[in-house]
């Protein structure tokens, strides 16, 4: 650590907290600003008027906006995202509650990815313009462009009605009782509480909705892994191990892929954003317990407190996801170490 | 001294454009080289045919219900069987790419003006006004596209129109940062001084001189993003939040056919290959067209 990378850092940080009171206005924007009706959609279509303005009243919309702002902000300040309109609980008791099992899926969807999309770069690449190079490349793409709702579809269909190999929606099948609550993540929790029981039914069910998700965030690390390959492939390095008699495995996978590696981490940070963006429909599909599931809900009976912090805090987990690449990327680059 | 003919002047036009008509041959030749974006041309030029011409193609009205012939499996006189009300999927999948286009065709539109327009006058004037429209695009960047793009659609309520509205809203930012670049790579050339000290103002240059500079990569950007504006589409459609039926939009029917997929699967699986199909078309075109951009393959 030294004070170029901490003053980057402060640098970051703060203005990340500029960003995320813009998100926070964004959200209020979305949620009080544009004509969409809550009460209406708590109360239905045909509620007595007098009904209606005591309940505008009870949830404080019929006061000033620049009032609703200031009470807004003021519990976001203090981590109170108010209560929601259809679990009559604080908003971010939901969100713990939801949260982790997004956080697991996409642990699970990245390592999916990442060996995926590894393996298909280095094949790429190796044996470049070969058709092996084309079928991963097609391969790849195909991922990214097939809507990850009709994928998940497409496989619940095949693996889980037609085959039965593998169970439907869920964490945990019905008649699996969760392990103790620690981290929020069944598998993790099963695993450290030695319930194996759990442990395996929780990994079956995190098999399709982590390849469906996994897979669509393939296409950007088997082209980043291609391109990198490439580059080192063509150095002066690579050439002198091949001259020196070392096999053709041993120049790849030492030499070659650990230097075109660094890359792709980079783009790794990146496609959290993308696994976020597509817990959602993944989610929907799986009738998995998360945070997206929980926001899709939330927007469709307009439950705006829910939409608030829902939103707000995907935007947070967002923002700190690249956070974390831009200040891990700063530590490794050389120029900073002054 | 040579005698100026039509046709000397001719090939002097040529001559002084030779590195730049090269360049095209060149693209071309790697644009024929590149197979995926051969394939992917193929298929978005089925597209546009099918667009244009799909009242001719389709053989049913696409809205029309019948419930004699309701959830029939795939056979000769419904190519892609029918749904729950008898509608004939094959025409709605046919009528169904009218929307995914005329979709593309605005959102492109708005969101790459705005953001062109934005990106430039940032790039262009600097100081204050780049701060703030630069701060406004990291808020924006700050969200995950679809959840934002959801959060808009479900707050303005589900139809086409507020689908446009709402992916438009989220996808101008990346535009906006392109032009920005572009522009205050343009602005310092010396060009830009010539134009100024003949007494050009800020409004004419800025339109005239630096703006249709940074179209190309614009452009590029465009195609890139047309794949992922169908995603987005089709994915609000699908949970509700986007086109509302009985319009034909792809995820929306999709969604449709999910109660029905065990015994009916043919509902759902149609026009989900059908937007699978024309994503790819343009994933593999902007495959295909970096490959060509990119200045490590041009060798």
């Amino acid at each position: 650590m030294n004070l170029k990378l901490g003053m980057y850092i402060l640098k970051r940080l703060s203005l990340m907290a500029l960003v995320m009171f813009g998100v926070s206005i964004i959200v209020f924007f979305i949620a009080h600003v544009i004509p969409a009706d809550p009460v209406g959609a708590l109360l239905g279509g045909n509620a007595p008027p007098a009904l209606v303005d005591q309940m505008k009243h009870q949830l404080g919309l019929d006061k000033p906006l620049w009032e609703q702002f200031e009470i807004y902000m003021v519990g976001l300040l203090h981590g109170n995202f108010g209560t929601s309109l259809k679990s009559n609980r604080p908003v971010i008791q939901d969100i713990s509650e939801y949260f982790p099992a997004t956080l697991e899926l996409a642990i699970f969807s990245i390592i999916f990815s990442i060996i995926l999309g590894v393996i298909l770069g280095i094949i790429s690449a190796v044996h470049r313009n070969s058709w092996a190079d084309h079928f991963s490349r097609i391969f790849s793409i195909l991922g990214v462009s097939m809507p990850v709702f009709w994928t998940g579809l497409i496989l619940l269909l095949i693996f889980y009605y037609l085959l039965g190999w593998l169970p439907g929606a869920g964490q945990l099948s019905l008649f699996t009782i969760p392990p103790k609550r620690i981290t929020g993540m069944v598998i993790f929790d099963a695993l450290f509480t030695g319930d194996w029981a759990a442990f395996w039914d929780g990994l079956r069910h995190i098999v399709l909705p982590s390849i469906v998700l996994g897979y669509a965030a393939t296409a950007s690390i088997g082209r980043i892994t291609r391109a990198s390959m490439l580059d080192v492939l063509r150095q002066d390095f690579i050439r002198t191990a091949k001259a020196k008699g070392l096999s053709k495995r041993i120049v790849i996978y030492r030499h070659a892929l650990r230097n075109a590696l660094i890359p792709v981490i980079t783009v790794i940070g990146l496609t959290f954003g993308g696994l976020l963006e597509g817990a959602v429909l993944t989610e929907t599909i799986f009738g998995w317990p998360g945070l997206g599931r929980y926001i899709v809900n939330a927007l469709l009976v307009l439950d705006y407190p829910a939409i608030m912090g829902g939103t707000f805090f995907i935007a947070l987990a967002y923002s700190l996801a690249n956070l974390a690449v831009d200040l891990t990327y700063a530590a490794l680059d050389p120029r900073m170490r002054i | 001294m040579t005698i100026i003919t039509k046709e000397g002047k001719f090939k002097e036009f040529i001559k002084r454009r030779e590195p730049i008509i090269e360049d095209w041959k060149h693209s071309l030749y790697l644009w024929k080289s590149t197979k995926l974006a051969m394939i992917g041309s193929v298929i978005i030029g089925i597209l546009l045919f099918v667009v244009i011409f799909a009242p001719l193609i389709a053989p049913y009205d696409p809205f029309l219900n019948n419930m004699a012939e309701r959830l029939q499996a795939p056979n000769w006189s419904h190519f892609f069987g029918t749904d729950q009300f008898g509608r004939d999927i094959f025409s709605r999948v046919i009528y169904g790419s009218r929307i995914e286009i005329w979709i593309i065709f605005l959102v492109s539109l708005i969101s790459g003006g705005a953001g062109t327009l934005l990106g430039v006058i940032s790039g262009y004037f600097g100081g204050i006004v780049d701060e703030i429209i630069m701060r406004t695009t990291d808020m924006f960047l700050a969200f995950p596209s679809l959840v934002l793009a959801m959060a808009f659609a479900a707050a303005l309520g589900p139809s086409l129109t507020n689908t446009i509205i709402a992916i438009s809203i989220v996808g101008w930012t990346v535009f906006a940062r392109l032009a920005r670049a572009e522009a205050m790579k343009v602005k310092k050339q010396p060009y830009i001084e010539a134009i100024r000290s003949v007494g050009a103002g800020n409004i004419r240059i800025m339109f005239f001189h630096v703006l249709p500079m940074c179209l190309s990569p614009i452009l590029v950007q465009l195609t890139l993003r047309m794949g992922t504006i169908i995603l987005t589409a089709a994915g609000l459609g699908f949970l509700g939040l986007g086109v509302r039926p009985p319009l034909p939009e792809w995820g929306s029917m999709v969604s449709d056919g999910r109660s029905y997929l065990v015994g009916q699967w043919w509902i759902s699986t149609f026009p989900g290959i059908a937007i699978a199909l024309v994503v790819l078309g343009f994933n593999f075109l902007g495959d295909g067209i970096r490959d060509i951009m990119d200045p490590r393959l041009r060798r």
